[in-house]
C-alpha cells in the first residue's frame, strides 16, 4: 500500500488492519507520533489526515484516506509552523512527550478557527493530556499563535 | 603521575563541595571512587576538563548527569556550568553522560536526614556538608526528591570554574602570556591585545594540561545567565517531534515486544502457554521473564496482540483482594508492634489532651498511579557478551546493576544510555523495566528489541503511590492548637523498592521508612504537645515514589487537619498558621500567598478558597484555591502559589514547575484513585483512571521567595499542598468535610 506522508511517497507491506500510529512508529521509524494510550483517550498519537487532526492509534492503514501529516512535515527547526515557534516562545514543553499530538490538534483549530475563545481551545485541547500540567501555556501558546496567524 | 591519575585527584577536589567545608573523614576511600567517566571514551584531541566539560575541535559539551523528565533539569545544570566558564548556551551542547558514581547526588542523602530543612543550627549543617561520602560510596547517581539543583548547585559551578582557569593555562602555555593576564568570554579566552582563541582550538593543549585549582565562585552579582529566564535547551526538538525518549530508540534489524504480567500486582508467573501466539505472522517469540511473558514481533502492534494469545497461569497473590480489605490492613496497622517512627513528640501529648475537648478525624488516601505520558519502555542489544541498553531511566548507577544481574553478566559489560523521559514522577526510578528489557535481549542475542509497556499494562501493575490513612487528635485554646496527636499508616516505600531491585544499597529492615512521616513530623509549626507517628503495614499492593512522595498523603492529612482546627478555635486558618509558625521563610510564602490572593476580602458570590501550607522537600510552599460551583460541578478557578527556594536560577523554569506541580495535585484530588476486585487493579486507562484536562486547568499564580538559606529544587513541592488546600475550598464551599481522596467521590467535579 502507498501513503503519502509530510510530501513523500512510502510504500508498506504491512497489514490492513494495523493502526496508522504504529505503521509509522514501527514500519517507518517516524517517531515524532506517539503512543500514549492506545483508545483515543489521551491525544499524543495526533497527525493531520488531509489537514484534519485525527487520532492514528484509531485510523487503520486499509482506512487512511488522505495524505499525511506528522510533527516532522508540520515544521521544522529552521521552517518552523506559527503554533510551533508559539510553542517556543512560551517555553511550552516540559517533559514533551504529548506535545506533538498538542501542537497538530492546535494547528488544526487554528485552521478551522483563527480567532478561538477560551471555550474554543479547551474544548478542542481537552481530548489531548498533559501529565507536567502545561495547560496554562499551551492555551497562552494557542492565542500568541493565532495572533500571529492573523497578521501573517 | 598518569593523566588517569591526575583526573582522579582532581576530579574529586572538583567534584567536592564538601572538601571546602572540611570533611576529612574517610576522604581517600572517596576520592579513589571518583575517576572521570569520560577519559575512557576520549578521542585524540579531545578533553575532558573535569566530569562534566568535554572539549574538542568541534565543540564544547556539558555533562548534565540527571534525568530530563520535565523539570528543565539539562538547561539549569548546563547553566550553571556555563555560568563559570564563560560560553553562552547557544554554543553549547549537552549529554546526560554514562552512569558513573561521580556523578553522585548528595542531595538524597540530605532528604532521609533526622533535622528538619528549617534547622539550620550548627549539628545539621554539619551533617548536610557530609552528605556527599555516603552519596559516593553507593554511586547515588539519582534524580528525585527535588535535589538536582541544591546538589550541584557548588559542585557544576566549581566544575566550569576549573574548566576555565585550565583553558586559560592551556592559553598562558601557547602564548607566553600569564594566565592573570588572560581574559574568558564567549567561549574563548581573551589576550591582552584583544584577540580571542577559541576554546575548541585550544582543546588539544588543555587535554594535556594539568587541571587548575578550583579558583573561588563568582559572586552572584555577577551572573550573565543564573538567576534570568532560559529557554530550555531541549524546547526546539519537543516542539518539532525530534527529542528522543527510549520509546524512540531505532536500531538496524530492530523487533518490538510487548509485556504482559500478573493482574495481581507484583505477582509472578506460574506458567504459560504460547503455541497460538507463535503462530501469528510476524511474531519471533514469547519470552518468560519471571514476572510475566513479553511478545517480541516486528512490530509493537502485533507483539501486544500476540500476548492476547498467550494462556498465563498466575500466582495468587498474599494480600487482600479488594479495596477495603487494603485499607483494613492499614487501620491495623495502628499498634504499638507496627509503629515504625516517632520523629516527633514535644511536650506531653497524652496529658494535654486529657485536659481538654478533643478534636478528631480520619483521613484516607488512595493508592495512585504515575500515568506518565510515556509508557514504561527500554530498548536492550545483547552481542559478544555485552549488553546495551537503553532506557528513562532516573537511576543509571542501579539500572547496570540491575541490567547485569537480569543479564547474569558482570556491570562492566554493561552500557546504559539515559534518553529523555517522557514523564516520570517517581515511575523511572524503578527498575522493572530495565530488568525486562535485559532478560529479553538476553533471549534475543544480536537482535535489539525495543520494550514498550501498554497502557494498561503501564497503569495496572503498579507500582503506585501508598494508600495510606492518617488520624489526629487535638485540642485548641485561645486561638491556636495546644496538643496534636497525628500518625500515619502505609505499605513501606523503601521496603519494597528495595525488594524491587530499586535501591542503590540494601535497606536494613530496622531503618525507619522516613517516607511514612514526610512533611508530617518537621513542619514549622510551634504547638506545646505535638506528637508524630508513622506505622508500617504489612506487604500490600506494591508501591513507590510519586511525586512528592510521603508529601503527597501527609500534607493532606495535616493541613485540612489545621482547618478543622481553625473552625474549633474560631480563627482564620491563615492567621492561626501565621500565629504558630516558627521558621521566617515559611510565614513569609503564608503572608505573601494571602495577599496575592487578596485572602482578606471575601471571594466573589459562587465562589470559595481554602488555604494549605507545607514544608516539604526543604520548600515552604504555601497555596490558596479558589472554586466555584456551576452547573457542571465544581470548578477550580484560580490557584495562588508562593514557594521558597533560596535562590531562584530560572524563574520562568521555576513558575513552569509549581504551575505542574499543583496540577498534578489537583488531578489527584478531584478524580485518580487505584481500587481492586477481585484481587485485580479496577483501572486500566485512561478512560478510567481520569486525570486533568485542559478545561479543568485553573489559572495558576506563583510567586518565588528567596528568604531561605540554602537552594532548593522546585520539582515537587508544587504538588503537597494542592489536595488539603482543594478540600478546604470544598468545606468553605459546601459545609461538607471531605476527609477521603479523591474528593470527587463525594462531590461532583465539572
Amino acid at each position: 500500500m502507498n501513503l503519502t506522508i509530510n510530501g513523500t511517497s512510502h510504500t508498506v507491506n504491512l497489514p490492513d488492519d494495523m493502526p496508522l500510529l504504529w505503521v509509522l512508529r514501527d514500519g517507518l521509524n517516524i517517531t515524532g507520533v506517539k503512543y500514549g494510550c492506545g483508545i483515543a483517550q489521551c491525544g499524543a498519537c495526533t497527525v493531520h489526515i488531509d489537514g484534519v487532526a485525527v487520532r492514528s492509534c484509531q485510523v487503520a492503514l486499509a482506512d487512511v484516506w488522505g495524505e499525511i501529516t506528522t510533527i516532522e512535515g508540520l515544521g521544522a527547526p529552521d521552517a518552523l509552523h506559527a503554533v510551533q515557534t508559539a510553542w517556543i516562545e512560551h517555553q511550552v514543553a516540559q517533559c514533551g512527550y504529548c506535545q506533538s499530538g498538542q501542537i497538530m490538534q492546535a494547528a488544526d483549530l487554528l485552521a478551522r478557527n483563527p480567532e478561538p475563545t477560551d471555550a474554543d481551545v479547551d474544548a478542542a485541547m481537552s481530548g489531548n493530556l498533559c501529565r507536567c500540567g502545561t495547560y496554562p501555556r499551551i492555551r497562552a501558546a494557542v492565542h500568541a499563535a493565532a495572533s500571529a496567524m492573523k497578521e501573517a | 603521575m598518569s593523566r588517569l591519575g591526575t583526573y582522579t585527584r582532581r576530579g574529586f577536589l572538583v567534584a567536592s563541595a564538601a572538601v571546602a567545608g572540611g570533611v576529612v573523614f574517610g576522604v581517600r576511600a572517596y576520592n579513589a571512587r571518583l575517576e572521570n567517566p569520560l577519559t575512557a571514551g576520549l578521542a585524540p584531541g579531545e578533553a575532558a576538563l573535569t566530569p562534566y566539560v568535554k572539549i574538542n575541535g568541534d565543540g564544547i559539551t556539558i555533562i548534565t548527569p540527571r534525568a530530563e523528565m520535565g523539570q528543565g533539569i539539562h538547561t539549569t545544570l548546563a547553566a550553571l556550568v556555563a555560568e563559570e566558564l564563560d560560553v553562552d548556551l547557544d554554543q553549547i551542547g549537552i549529554e546526560h553522560g554514562p552512569p558513573s558514581s561521580a556523578y553522585f547526588n548528595g542531595g538524597v542523602v540530605e532528604e532521609g536526614y533526622p533535622f528538619p530543612a528549617t534547622d539550620n543550627g550548627a549539628i545539621a549543617e554539619f551533617a548536610r556538608a557530609q552528605r556527599d561520602i555516603p552519596a559516593v560510596f553507593l554511586s547515588y547517581q539519582i534524580t528525585g526528591g527535588s535535589t538536582s539543583t541544591h546538589d550541584a548547585y557548588d559542585k557544576m559551578r566549581r566544575a566550569g570554574a576549573v574548566a576555565r582557569e585550565t583553558l586559560k593555562a592551556a592559553a598562558a602555555a601557547r602564548t607566553g602570556i600569564p594566565a592573570t593576564q588572560l581574559a574568558t568570554q564567549a567561549g574563548a579566552v581573551v589576550l591582552p591585545d584583544g584577540t580571542h582563541i577559541p576554546y575548541t582550538d585550544l582543546a588539544a593543549e588543555a587535554a594535556a594540561t594539568d587541571l587548575a585549582d578550583a579558583p573561588a565562585l563568582r559572586p552572584r552579582s555577577a551572573w550573565r545567565i543564573l538567576g534570568k529566564s532560559q529557554d530550555r535547551l531541549d524546547v526546539v526538538d519537543k516542539s518539532t517531534g525530534r527529542a528522543v525518549y527510549a520509546s524512540d530508540i531505532r536500531l538496524p534489524g530492530m523487533r518490538f515486544g510487548a509485556l504482559r504480567r500478573s493482574p495481581h500486582p507484583g505477582g509472578t508467573l506460574a506458567g504459560f502457554d504460547a503455541s497460538d501466539a507463535l503462530a501469528m505472522p510476524g511474531v519471533d517469540a514469547v519470552i518468560d521473564v519471571g514476572t510475566g511473558v513479553v511478545a517480541v514481533a516486528r512490530d509493537t502492534w502485533t507483539a501486544m496482540r500476540a500476548l492476547d494469545a498467550v494462556t498465563c497461569d498466575w500466582a495468587p497473590p498474599a494480600y487482600p483482594v479488594d479495596t477495603a480489605g487494603h485499607f483494613d490492613a492499614i487501620a491495623a496497622a495502628f499498634n504499638p508492634d507496627q509503629r515504625d517512627s516517632r520523629q516527633r513528640d514535644d511536650g506531653d501529648v497524652e496529658t494535654a489532651l486529657s485536659g481538654g475537648t478533643v478534636i478528631s478525624g480520619e483521613y484516607r488516601a488512595p493508592y495512585l498511579a504515575h500515568a506518565t505520558m510515556e509508557p514504561m519502555s527500554a530498548a536492550a542489544l545483547m552481542q559478544d557478551g555485552k549488553l546495551q541498553v537503553w532506557a528513562g531511566t532516573q537511576g543509571p548507577t542501579v539500572a547496570r546493576r540491575e541490567a547485569a544481574l537480569a543479564a547474569g553478566i558482570a556491570q562492566d559489560a554493561v552500557t546504559i544510555t539515559t534518553t529523555l523521559l517522557g514523564g516520570a514522577f517517581g515511575r523511572r526510578g524503578e527498575m522493572d523495566f530495565v530488568q525486562i528489557a535485559a532478560r529479553v535481549a538476553v533471549q534475543m542475542q544480536g537482535t535489539p528489541v525495543l520494550l514498550t509497556y501498554s497502557r494498561e499494562e503501564d497503569m495496572s501493575r503498579g507500582p503506585y503511590r501508598p494508600a495510606a490513612i492518617g488520624r489526629f487528635r487535638a485540642t485548641v485554646a485561645d486561638g491556636v492548637p495546644v496538643a496534636v496527636d497525628i500518625e500515619t499508616a502505609s505499605p513501606s516505600i523503601m521496603a519494597g523498592i528495595d525488594a524491587r531491585g530499586g535501591s542503590p544499597a540494601p535497606i536494613p529492615g530496622f531503618v525507619s521508612d522516613f517516607t511514612l512521616n514526610q512533611a508530617l513530623w518537621d513542619q514549622p509549626y510551634g504547638i506545646e504537645n505535638y506528637r508524630v507517628s508513622g506505622y508500617k503495614t504489612t506487604p500490600l499492593l506494591p508501591v513507590g515514589f510519586w511525586r512528592s512522595v510521603g508529601a503527597s498523603q501527609n500534607s493532606f492529612f495535616h493541613e485540612c487537619m489545621m482547618d478543622e482546627l481553625a473552625l474549633a478555635a474560631d480563627r482564620d486558618p491563615v492567621e492561626m498558621r501565621l500565629a504558630i509558625m516558627t521558621d521566617a521563610p515559611s510565614r513569609a510564602v503564608l503572608e505573601a500567598v494571602a495577599e496575592m490572593a487578596g485572602w482578606g476580602a471575601a471571594p466573589a458570590a459562587g465562589r470559595a478558597r481554602g488555604v494549605a501550607f507545607a514544608l516539604a522537600f526543604g520548600v515552604p510552599t504555601a497555596q490558596i484555591v479558589e472554586i466555584e460551583q456551576t452547573d457542571g460541578g465544581i470548578m477550580v478557578r484560580d490557584v495562588w502559589v508562593a514557594a521558597d527556594v533560596g535562590v531562584a536560577l530560572d524563574p520562568r523554569n521555576l513558575d513552569a514547575q509549581l504551575i505542574s506541580g499543583v496540577n498534578y495535585g489537583l488531578s489527584a484530588a478531584i478524580g485518580e484513585e487505584i481500587t481492586l476486585t477481585g484481587a485485580a487493579v479496577d483501572q486500566s486507562n485512561f478512560h478510567d483512571y481520569p486525570v486533568l484536562r485542559m478545561y479543568q486547568s485553573p489559572r495558576i499564580h506563583t510567586r518565588i521567595l528567596e528568604n531561605q538559606r540554602h537552594i532548593r529544587g522546585i520539582g515537587e513541592p508544587g504538588t503537597p499542598a494542592a489536595a488539603p488546600a482543594l478540600a478546604n475550598a470544598v468545606f468553605a464551599l459546601t459545609g461538607q468535610r471531605l476527609r477521603e481522596l479523591p474528593l470527587g467521590k463525594k462531590v461532583a467535579f465539572a
